[in-house]
């Protein structure tokens, strides 16, 4: 059965708190079984909390699958670029090298690439995946846009982003001001953006130069 | 959508494109031909009841062949064909290389490791699949193509001979227990392909995660056919040991649409895993040459993620087949980025996007940046394995 066309999936890396529920809940998946295939990564673990989380976004036209040599990456009818088949994958590495958003993952041992499916087996008969059902803070959110537009009346969800000259489409969206001013998410613009938080004191005692408590 | 998947290939080079493997299966169909003639003696020992077979598998040799040479053209698979032989033949690793050939076809091809790997169900399942597909091809293949018959020994009617194109080969007693054995080969093989088949069933019917992704041409199908061809042989064998020969033509019929149809389905589904699969002793080698040369790093962190050879046919590749992530700048192209910078920059050009309105300061821009990390690399949630260690959680 295709994943229904009104429910669509929506990252918001700025709600995410680092809890790690959505790894936890992702090593539930069947397709996957005990093995999460969320990647959450602290951006600059030594200064700032700021963590992201990234499943895969499903690309209209995937890199990883049109790189892979052995044609093992296939997109469904409904959008969803599989996980590499078994009988086909030869664990080259080229889609976890290719993907624009880093998502896969290559399991050696097995000779085998192993990527979010968005719980297909979940998603498919109209349930929400294992990640957005427990993200707390829902910065991984399932649904319809009408629920998103309701909850978040500030945000709006874009799926174009852009690589130097190559844009990309996904299924999957990403939380942007309502009012910015395009609908394009330019990802190596900020690449070299350092993260946000606030300085950290190594000596928490330390009396900070303001007068303040570290 | 790639520029290069929106450009349209002119005539002439889909001809072309048609052309070379239409004559590589046309090449590889004759040269089995030929075979076929010189190792029956020019049909001499050519058993024409089987015919149907041979037909089949030559049809099955041509699909095969365009098939491989066709996905051969595409660039990933060119590239890597090339730089897979390349990397067995560079001067200087090829002893080493050999060495390594045989191991890893004993670990990955016989043995089935990573496969077990996977599951050890699963690694069981194709295990028993495997060896009795092998048996059975062993088997028939040279007696469908004249190159192996049967015969009484002249003057000792007690002994029989093998002889395998046309020189004789070795002789046993025809009651004998390695007559059985021997006679009997297309029996075990069934047996073997029988309990794989349901092993393989049992699982489709009860892991809700290979429910979701299956499709019947592409997973059932196979398992169908193979169960066709071993349960109308054993009925074969029952037919004429136990019940007189009652129906045999009928089922000597059905066994043969049932065969002739797994060697037509061949080339079209799951089956051409068979003869794609070994790429991956190719890739073993471009991984081992990759590893003992200059190392790429990422133009964000500055962190090694991959060998420099990799990310510089990736980006050949890329180019190929129309995408555009090249980088006004330093940068370059976005080949040069690793994956972990990949994810820390989405989160970076959404941020920047909030910026003034959800609060947070940038921090100061020290470059190169530091290299994200995953949350928890332990309890399995961090890198898959050594080489997913190795390549981006350094």
């Amino acid at each position: 059965m295709p994943v229904p066309d009104a429910l669509e999936f929506f990252i918001d890396p700025g709600r995410c708190i680092g809890c790690q529920a959505c790894i936890q809940a992702c090593t539930e998946c069947d397709t996957h079984k005990g093995q999460s295939m969320i990647q959450l990564d602290y951006v600059d673990r030594a200064h700032s909390t700021q963590t992201v989380p990234v499943v895969c976004l499903h690309c209209d036209s995937p890199t990883c699958a049109e790189v892979c040599p052995a044609d093992a990456i296939k997109r469904t009818e409904d959008g969803i670029v599989q996980t590499a088949r078994k009988p086909r994958c030869i664990a080259c590495n080229n889609c976890v090298l290719a993907c624009p958003f880093g998502v896969p993952k290559m399991q050696t041992k097995m000779n085998l690439m192993m990527k979010c499916d968005m719980c297909y087996d979940r998603t498919s008969v109209g349930l929400k995946p294992w990640c957005a059902s427990a993200c707390p803070s829902q910065a991984l959110a399932f649904g319809t846009r009408e629920e998103m537009a309701r909850l978040r009346p500030h945000a709006k969800p874009v799926n174009t982003f852009q690589f130097g000259r190559q844009t990309i489409r996904t299924k999957v969206n990403i939380m942007v001001p309502r009012d910015a001013p395009t609908d394009i998410v330019d990802v190596t613009a900020s690449m070299h953006e350092p993260t946000i938080g606030r300085e950290i004191l190594d000596d928490v005692f330390m009396e900070r130069p303001d007068g303040g408590d570290a | 959508m790639p520029e290069a998947a929106l450009r349209e290939p002119s005539r002439s080079s889909t001809r072309r494109q048609v052309i070379a493997p239409v004559a590589w299966g046309a090449g590889a169909t004759l040269v089995l031909s030929v075979l076929i003639l010189v190792g029956s003696r020019n049909l001499a020992h050519f058993d024409a009841a089987l015919v149907g077979y041979t037909f089949s598998v030559l049809f099955a040799t041509f699909g095969l062949t365009y098939r491989y040479a066709m996905w051969l053209q595409r660039p990933p698979t060119a590239m890597y064909w090339r730089r897979g032989w390349q990397a067995f033949l560079r001067p200087g690793w090829r002893r080493r290389n050999a060495g390594m050939w045989f191991r890893r076809v004993a670990e990955d091809v016989v043995a089935n490791r990573f496969i077990f790997a996977r599951n050890r169900l699963r690694g069981l399942t194709h295990m028993l699949i495997m060896w009795g597909c092998l048996i059975a091809v062993a088997i028939t293949f040279p007696l469908v193509f004249g190159w192996l018959h049967f015969r009484p020994v002249p003057g000792d009617l007690s002994l029989y001979e093998a002889v395998a194109f046309g020189f004789p080969a070795f002789r046993f007693p025809h009651d004998s227990a390695i007559a059985f054995f021997l006679f009997h080969g297309l029996v075990w093989a069934s047996f073997l392909v029988i309990a794989g088949v349901m092993l393989a069933v049992r699982r489709r019917m009860r892991d809700e995660g290979a429910a979701a992704v299956q499709r019947f041409a592409e997973d059932f199908m196979p398992l169908i056919l193979l169960f066709a061809v071993s349960l109308t042989g054993l009925m074969l064998t029952a037919s004429y040991t136990w019940m007189g020969g009652y129906a045999y033509t009928f089922i000597a019929i059905l066994h043969a649409i049932t065969v002739i149809g797994t060697f037509l389905w061949l080339p079209f589904g799951k089956f051409f895993h068979i003869f794609q699969r070994p790429a991956q002793l190719g890739v073993g080698f471009y991984k081992d040459a990759g590893r003992a040369q200059a190392l790429a790093h990422c133009r964000r962190c500055g962190h090694a993620f991959s060998s420099r050879m990799h990310i510089e046919d990736l980006i050949e590749v890329e180019h190929q087949l129309g995408f555009t992530y090249e980088i006004p700048g330093d940068d370059g192209h976005y080949q040069w980025i690793c994956p972990r910078c990949r994810r820390a920059s989405l989160a970076m050009a959404q941020g920047a996007l909030w910026r003034g309105r959800r609060g947070g300061t940038p921090l100061p821009d020290t470059r190169p940046l530091p290299m994200p990390v995953h949350v928890n690399p332990g309890l399995r949630q961090g890198p898959l394995g050594v080489e997913d260690a190795d390549n981006f959680y350094p």
